[in-house]
């Protein structure tokens, strides 16, 4: 492991590992599992980063972010970001410490393996009870939905569910 | 297909196709935008804003798709265009109602739920069919745009099905709206003058299946909702397509660029 450390592309990835989300303070780019290939070059990188929803206002900032992280790095000199579909994000790329750190910002992370048109449980980031309501799938963000937990009588939110058409 | 591998025949098609697709999203968006603190309740409110955001980012999408074919940036198209160049169904154009967001709004709830469930059911359909599209960028941009436009479809259709079961206004006033719509919705399901190439190409399924699939659909559900399908939907006011459009296509393009107009070579 220490031995990788060394290496351009890992400190690279440290540096994308501070990119946070703008709009979510707690979680960066790699928690919500956008960032998708990287290409470390002789000083050269190359990112590739799937938006999360295409309407989303945040993206410009982030790129900018990205940017500006990466060119911080020694020995860099240039940074490409590219915007791609495919593979699509999904809310079960979020990893395991994304969806903790969610918690904390108070929106609950969405079920792990969801299918599209199925129910689904989401839990309240405060107590973690099951008995809530969803108040409105569409929130102050695109990728955001409102609840309200009937145990610890709190308003969340949670991220809408997002899993591929079946391609 | 791929940029490199487009025929000159395949790509004005494509192009034909991808400003329907992105003029349709961008001004029934707009139309949507200018309910904004105004729609029946707080909760619509948060999820009609959300809605048109989400399908101004379709839209964007698809200008994108055009500027990497050589259009020009996609802001420009977006903005610089005259009305004679968009190729947006008619009856998405139409004002929300009398008045403006600014003054006096009686805009119409029915007419905008019934126009946004019968295009959502069309975009869906379409959607379906453009994933699997011979040019690559477009089939996926529609994977992406599918999984938000899911959460569209079943909000107007949750709203469409309600307001037709409810009481005896709501539902004199949806039937008004659905008699409306119907009279130029045909805009709306067709491919236009380059139907046949954009079909050659494997762009896009053909439209008379695509047609078909839409009014199976609509009359099942007006069936459960105990409404008569009033047949084929027309096309009375001409063909968006074709660039044939109304004056309120006028009023939506210059409201929308009314500030990027004024200074286009700045960064918005």
């Amino acid at each position: 492991m220490s031995e990788l450390k060394n290496s351009m592309t890992d400190i690279v990835m440290d540096a994308l590992g501070k990119v946070k989300d703008p709009e979510i303070a707690s979680v960066s780019i790699l928690d919500l599992g956008m960032v998708h290939e990287v290409y470390v070059t002789e000083g050269a990188v190359k990112v590739s980063v799937l938006p999360t929803f295409s309407g989303c206002p945040a993206l410009h900032i982030i790129e900018r972010d990205i940017k500006k992280a990466i060119e911080e790095v020694e020995g860099i000199q240039s940074v490409e970001v590219n915007f791609v579909f495919t593979p699509s994000w999904t809310t079960d790329r979020i990893t395991p410490e994304g969806r903790e750190r969610l918690k904390e910002f108070g929106i609950s992370p969405p079920p792990a393996n969801h299918v599209m048109g199925e129910p689904w449980e989401i839990d309240c980031p405060y107590c973690g009870s099951t008995y809530v309501t969803m108040e409105n799938i569409f929130g102050p963000t695109a990728c955001r939905s409102i609840l309200y937990c009937k145990s610890c009588k709190n308003p969340f939110e949670a991220m809408k569910p997002v899993a591929d058409m079946g391609l | 297909m791929t940029q490199e591998t487009l025929k000159p025949q395949e790509k004005k098609a494509l192009i034909e196709l991808l400003y329907q697709l992105a003029d349709d999203d961008f001004i029934l968006s707009f139309r949507g935008s200018e309910w904004l603190g105004l729609a029946p309740h707080i909760e619509e409110d948060v999820a009609f804003s959300s809605i048109s955001q989400d399908m101004m980012g379709h839209a964007n999408l698809y200008y994108n798709l055009l500027e990497d074919l050589g259009e020009g940036e996609a802001d420009k198209i977006a903005h610089l265009r005259t009305p004679d160049l968009f190729r947006n169904a008619i009856i998405l154009e139409e004002v929300n109602g009398p008045g403006t967001y600014l003054k006096e709004p009686d805009y119409d709830w029915a007419f905008t739920v019934v126009r946004n469930y019968f295009y959502a059911v069309h975009k869906h359909i379409r959607l379906d069919s453009l994933r699997h599209s011979s040019y690559e960028p477009l089939a996926e941009a529609a994977r992406k745009i599918m999984t938000e436009q899911y959460y569209h479809l079943m909000h107007w259709e949750v709203w469409f099905k309600q307001l037709m079961t409810s009481t005896d206004e709501a539902i004199q006033r949806m039937t008004t709206a659905i008699q409306k719509v119907w009279k130029d919705f045909g805009g709306v399901l067709t491919l236009g003058p380059y139907y046949e190439d954009i079909v050659k190409a494997n762009l896009i399924d053909d439209e008379a299946v695509m047609k078909k699939r839409w009014n199976n659909k609509i009359e099942a559900v007006l069936k459960e909702v105990g409404a008569n399908y009033p047949g084929e939907p027309r096309m009375e006011r001409g063909n968006g397509r074709n660039g044939v459009h109304t004056d309120d296509l006028k009023q939506a393009t210059s409201t929308l660029s009314e500030v990027y107009a004024t200074n286009p070579s700045t960064g918005w």
